[in-house]
């Protein structure tokens, strides 16, 4: 198929065109990822198993909300785990506060939680949005950690401190302890994953894609930068929160360190940046393979710290080999998207002196991959 | 009344006086010309009149209000579009993805729909037809000649129909056939209504194109008129020439 699209791309065939024909087999593709990851925990049932693959579809949520603004925007924050904490806390508040049993009553709230991950998004987003770029990265790292001694020292009464605090026990046991978790986080995976493709898709996103690209030009075109940067922040957040909420709730307790982990906030980057910055499916990809993975040298180097080793060697060497990621890489070789670029003829009238090449990366999420549902082999718990 | 009025604008960076008193009058329907040495502070004013910057003092009325304090995006929400010098566009989007940012979006529902099923959609190719990237519109921009991203920077100006537009050197750095065909274009929208101010270092260019040219020199305007007066006056040559 490469072949043919590529020998084709000078003749006039566009990309818009090949990836038209290439939109049936897409919609099939992830129409099969879908119903596999529905069958998976009834399939492979062992849940050493579908604990891993519960925590591999928080970190394809949290890493798709993420990446609605981060990815889109070119914002680069590494301070997500204050959504994600925050939700944690917020369900944990709410059930003690009104005694929500064990079951599926918590869930119900998770909506909430997000929403209460949301709101203290719009203080940390105008705060932080102020700055730009590197500054912008080390704000976020900043409040971070402001939020994570607020929430040790019990600074405000609500989080109990280094004591941790409790979440109702759910009803379930052994085999399909994990199920009900499993099925409301690939909800929220799935409503996250949607949000970010209606986005990608409407001239809200595009004007997100100006901003990453050049956000003075996109100022200067009547784009409200300000408004349009705080509301991807707030929405991202929102999910990130309701992620936050069911991992606690799973876990059955919470602990500011783990609910305020700055390895969450790399990871997620990580993730994204593994499978494609700014595109739909790089996020999915990337939790698919990393989270196993981090899970496993948990498991197995984790005493030593041996795994926050080999979890930054992952990030430097993604930087270094593939600064674009997975998914933008293989559908350039997928669609002769590149090769397309350079047989594209040169206007004979009204071409310039210098052809400037632009960046090889597209934000593009054809040639998508989504999680097939093939999670590690060893479970742990956080 | 003029359509834009830029009066005495002061403008410091530092110890540099980029701005000096400066006034300017452009009237509604004319292509003006700016031209002056390099550093006379011509970008800088497009800077102040589009927001970019804001002067220390003087005041910039566009259609009789005064928009001295207002941002970039107001001020092309008012009708009034520029270019840059070093021409920016958004390299990672499509030629066509380009040309959608400026569009005007009225409500939250359009904001959220598709742009790509957008009203707008074929007056968007329309304008791209117009400045001949027809055959470029799913390329990325960034991989567009300069001549090319000029063109394509005028057009999605265009999309939002402004009643004036500012050009930052647009004969600069680019083949002589397309200068022609520039100099066409903007003659064409001129004729439709659009008023133009234009930076210009192409003599030839400015001075085929512009019924009104001003000189600027040392931050502040040195001559006025008709091209053929400006290029005989003996205070330009020695701004170009002296010092």
């Amino acid at each position: 198929m490469a072949i043919t699209a590529r020998s084709q791309a000078p003749t006039g065939v566009s990309d818009a065109e090949r990836a038209q024909r290439w939109r049936p087999y897409q919609i099939v593709f992830w129409l099969v990822c879908l119903a596999a990851v529905i069958a998976f925990p009834l399939i492979i049932s062992d849940p050493a198993i579908t604990t891993v693959a519960f925590f591999t579809l928080v970190f394809a949520a949290a890493g798709s909300a993420w990446n609605i603004f981060c990815g889109y925007t070119g914002y680069i924050a590494l301070g997500h785990a204050v959504f994600f904490g925050t939700g944690c806390y917020a369900l944990t508040i709410i059930c003690a506060h009104w005694h929500i049993a064990g079951g599926w009553a918590p869930f119900e709230f998770v909506p909430l939680a997000g929403l209460i991950a949301a709101v203290v998004a719009v203080p940390v987003g105008i705060v932080a949005l102020r700055t730009r770029r590197h500054t912008f990265v080390v704000i976020t790292i900043a409040i971070f950690f402001i939020f994570q001694l607020l929430a040790e020292n019990n600074v405000f009464g609500l989080t109990n401190g280094m004591t941790g605090a409790e979440l109702p026990i759910p009803p379930w046991s052994g085999y399909v302890y994990n199920l009900p978790f499993y099925y409301v986080i690939l909800v929220i995976l799935l409503l996250a994953v949607a949000t970010s493709w209606f986005v990608r898709h409407s001239k809200y996103g595009l004007e997100l894609l100006a901003i990453r690209d050049d956000e003075g030009r996109a100022l200067g075109l009547g784009v409200h930068t300000t408004r349009v940067k705080l509301s991807a922040f707030v929405l991202s957040a929102f999910f990130v929160g309701m992620c936050g909420a069911v991992w606690a709730y799973y876990v059955e307790s919470v602990f500011p360190p783990f609910a305020f982990d700055a390895l969450f906030d790399v990871l997620i980057a990580l993730m994204a940046f593994l499978g494609g910055l700014g595109t739909i499916s790089g996020p999915l990809l990337g939790a698919l393979l990393l989270e196993p993975a981090q899970q496993y040298l948990t498991i197995a180097v984790g005493q030593s710290g041996l795994n926050l080793v080999v979890e930054g060697a992952v990030f430097l060497a993604v930087i270094l080999l593939l600064p674009e990621g997975i998914v933008p890489a293989v559908s350039n070789r997928l669609f002769g998207r590149a090769a397309a670029r350079k047989a594209t003829p040169v206007a004979p009238g009204p071409a310039g002196p210098s052809g400037v090449a632009g960046p090889t990366d597209t934000t593009d999420a054809t040639g998508a991959r989504a999680p097939a549902p093939d999670a590690g082999s060893v479970a742990t718990e956080r | 009344m003029a359509l834009l009025q830029a009066t005495d604008i002061r403008k410091a960076f530092g110890g540099i006086q980029a701005l000096d008193s400066c006034s300017i009058t452009v009237e509604r329907g004319s292509i003006t010309g700016l031209i002056g040495p390099n550093g006379s502070g011509k970008t800088t004013l497009f800077n102040v009149i589009t927001g970019y910057e804001r002067s220390d003092t003087g005041k910039v009325e566009f259609n009789g209000l005064d928009i001295s304090r207002y941002t970039p995006n107001r001020i092309f929400g008012m009708g009034m579009g520029r270019t840059f010098q070093l021409t920016r566009i958004f390299p990672r989007l499509t030629v066509t993805e380009n040309m959608h940012v400026a569009i005007r979006r009225k409500g939250l529902a359009s904001l959220l729909g598709r742009w790509s099923a957008s009203s707008e959609h074929a007056r968007a190719l329309q304008l791209l037809e117009f400045v001949g990237l027809t055959h470029l519109r799913d390329t990325p921009a960034g991989s567009l000649s300069y001549g090319q991203r000029k063109l394509l920077e005028l057009a999605f100006i265009l999309i939002a129909e402004p009643q004036m537009v500012l050009l930052d050197e647009p004969a600069g750095g680019i083949n002589p056939t397309l200068i022609d065909q520039l100099g066409e274009r903007i003659r064409e929208l001129n004729r439709q209504g659009v008023t133009f101010l234009i930076v210009e270092h192409n003599m030839e260019f400015i001075m085929g194109l512009c019924n009104r040219v001003m000189v600027m020199h040392r931050g502040a305007k040195l001559a006025e008129g008709a091209p053929e007066a400006v290029r005989a006056n003996p205070a330009v040559l020695e701004a170009y020439l002296g010092d």
